[in-house]
């Protein structure tokens, strides 16, 4: 078998990838305490989204899948992918998107460890990007869904 | 030894001048003055306390420029279930913790070698060693500094009060109506800004002592580096046959507390509730996080040897393989 028959993820990789981000931008929001302020804590089985330290180890379990996830079709990429498909601009604006929520994912994550200190203003600057890239990667998400726009195409097509 | 409430009184009266010359310290390491990122720990020798609330005082006297001057009318909260918290009408409150009192006297009735009496405990924040006010705040104003203090930032603080409810002891007091959420959504964002002590961390850059422990006539108080610190309450503790509180405390604490009696008896004698916090055996509030922190490093390797392992066998077994998909 040629290297670039490997077929590509399936559909359960896109499906796991779509969840873990709806988990993650949900248990990301609740470390803000808004979750009781604005009743959705209040909504039957959803109590635990106001309980700080359980939606906190969610978000860094969900990160562990995240970072298996990206380094899983990192991989793929490299080794088989790339060589019949390569990434269309919206790919490329979702992947560097993503990327920037793992960087600053990772530096606030740095940030938590017991001796591990930043300024505020940093801190407060790579809260608000991982917030901000995050509701980027979402609005992108829809935008290329309802347009349709692919993360690949086949090296030969010229479409997005 | 029974307290004298005349002699409490007297002390608090004349405290100030004495105090100055008493100040009881560990040799003052290099991390005071900014040369070194030691943590420093203060060590709270609870047999030695009088409760006259020197401390107190010289915390608010030092600390008053940094209490909040609230702005009222206070914004109309939305919902309407948000409660404001407004102590600037009772600013001399000081049998608990509030924004204008970040140091308060504990008092618990116990016996000690058979004879009652009553103890006094200066409580304020712990400053751990891996505070989750900090770690757990999530817009960067609470932290953590290289020396050992956790403090918050008031200009950064929006008052969500969530590093009050992941403090074990609950140590952080809000006010409502002052600080950054008054110029971006006050009505549906932010509640104010919570405050507690810092530990006179601008004092204790330019090498100075925390007021509290400066002021202190009964020398109740140390500061030094953490391990200096423990070394010398477990002498104290070895020679009373006494007791440790803070040194495991949520992981570690910068306070470190010794105590003739065991602290479940202390924690049961003392009034506890809102600004007045326990003194029982606390877990390590983010070990769990900090384990998973570690799992990240392994996490992307894990992916990449999956995805290897994958292609190895399709790549071994010919045509063999899932069914292609389009991605999307």
């Amino acid at each position: 078998m040629n290297a670039s028959d490997v077929p590509l993820p399936g559909r359960w990789i896109r499906r796991s990838f779509a969840a873990l981000f709806a988990g993650m931008a949900f248990t990301g929001l609740g470390q803000m305490p808004i979750f009781k302020r604005y009743y959705i804590a209040d909504i039957p089985g959803l109590g635990w989204s106001a309980d700080f330290f359980l939606t906190h180890l969610l978000h860094y379990l969900g990160a562990i899948l995240v970072l298996a996830l990206f380094g899983y079709m990192a991989a793929e990429y490299a080794l088989s992918i790339r060589k019949r498909y390569v990434l269309t601009g919206a790919g490329w604006i979702r992947v560097l998107l993503l990327a920037g929520i793992v960087g600053t994912g990772v530096v606030r994550v740095l940030k938590n460890l017991p001796d591990v200190s930043f300024s505020p203003a940093f801190t407060m600057l790579v809260d608000i990007a991982h917030l901000g890239l995050m509701m980027l990667f979402l609005a992108a998400a829809l935008v290329f869904a309802l347009m349709k726009r692919r993360w690949v195409r086949e090296r030969s097509s010229t479409g997005a | 030894m029974p307290r004298d409430i005349s002699r409490r009184h007297f002390l608090k009266a004349g405290i100030a001048a004495a105090g100055a010359l008493t100040a009881s310290r560990l040799p003052l390491p290099n991390a005071v003055r900014g040369a070194s990122s030691r943590e420093l720990a203060t060590l709270i020798d609870i047999r030695k306390c009088i409760g006259c609330e020197a401390c107190v005082e010289a915390c608010s006297w030092t600390n008053e420029a940094k209490y909040p001057e609230p702005k009222k009318p206070f914004p109309r909260m939305f919902p309407s279930r948000v409660k404001v918290s407004d102590w600037s009408d009772r600013p001399h409150v000081t049998d608990r913790l509030t924004p204008y009192n970040w140091l308060f006297i504990q008092e618990a009735r116990v016996t000690v070698d058979g004879k009652e009496r009553t103890l006094t405990v200066p409580r304020r924040c712990m400053h751990c060693q891996n505070p989750p006010c900090a770690d757990l705040c999530p817009w960067g104003a609470a932290r953590k500094l290289e020396n050992g203090i956790t403090r918050i930032h008031p200009d950064i603080c929006l008052g969500g009060s969530k590093c009050k409810k992941v403090c074990p002891w609950h140590i952080p007091q809000r006010q409502t109506g002052t600080g950054l959420y008054l110029d971006l959504l006050p009505s549906f964002a932010g509640n104010g800004v919570m405050y507690k002590c810092d530990r006179c961390y601008d004092r204790v850059a330019q090498g100075e002592l925390p007021a509290c422990i400066e002021i202190c006539p009964e020398e109740v108080q140390k500061i030094g580096p953490r391990d200096a610190v423990l070394k010398e309450a477990h002498a104290i503790a070895r020679e009373i046959g006494g007791y440790i509180y803070g040194e495991h405390e949520n992981g570690g604490t910068n306070t470190i507390y010794v105590s003739p009696v065991p602290f479940e008896e202390l924690n049961r004698a003392v009034q506890k509730g809102p600004g007045r916090p326990h003194l029982k055996p606390v877990e390590n509030a983010m070990a769990h996080a900090d384990n998973l922190a570690k799992a990240m490093v392994i996490a992307p390797v894990a992916g990449v040897a999956a995805a290897a392992a994958r292609f190895l066998k399709s790549a071994g077994r010919g045509s063999g393989g899932d069914q292609e998909e389009n991605p999307s």
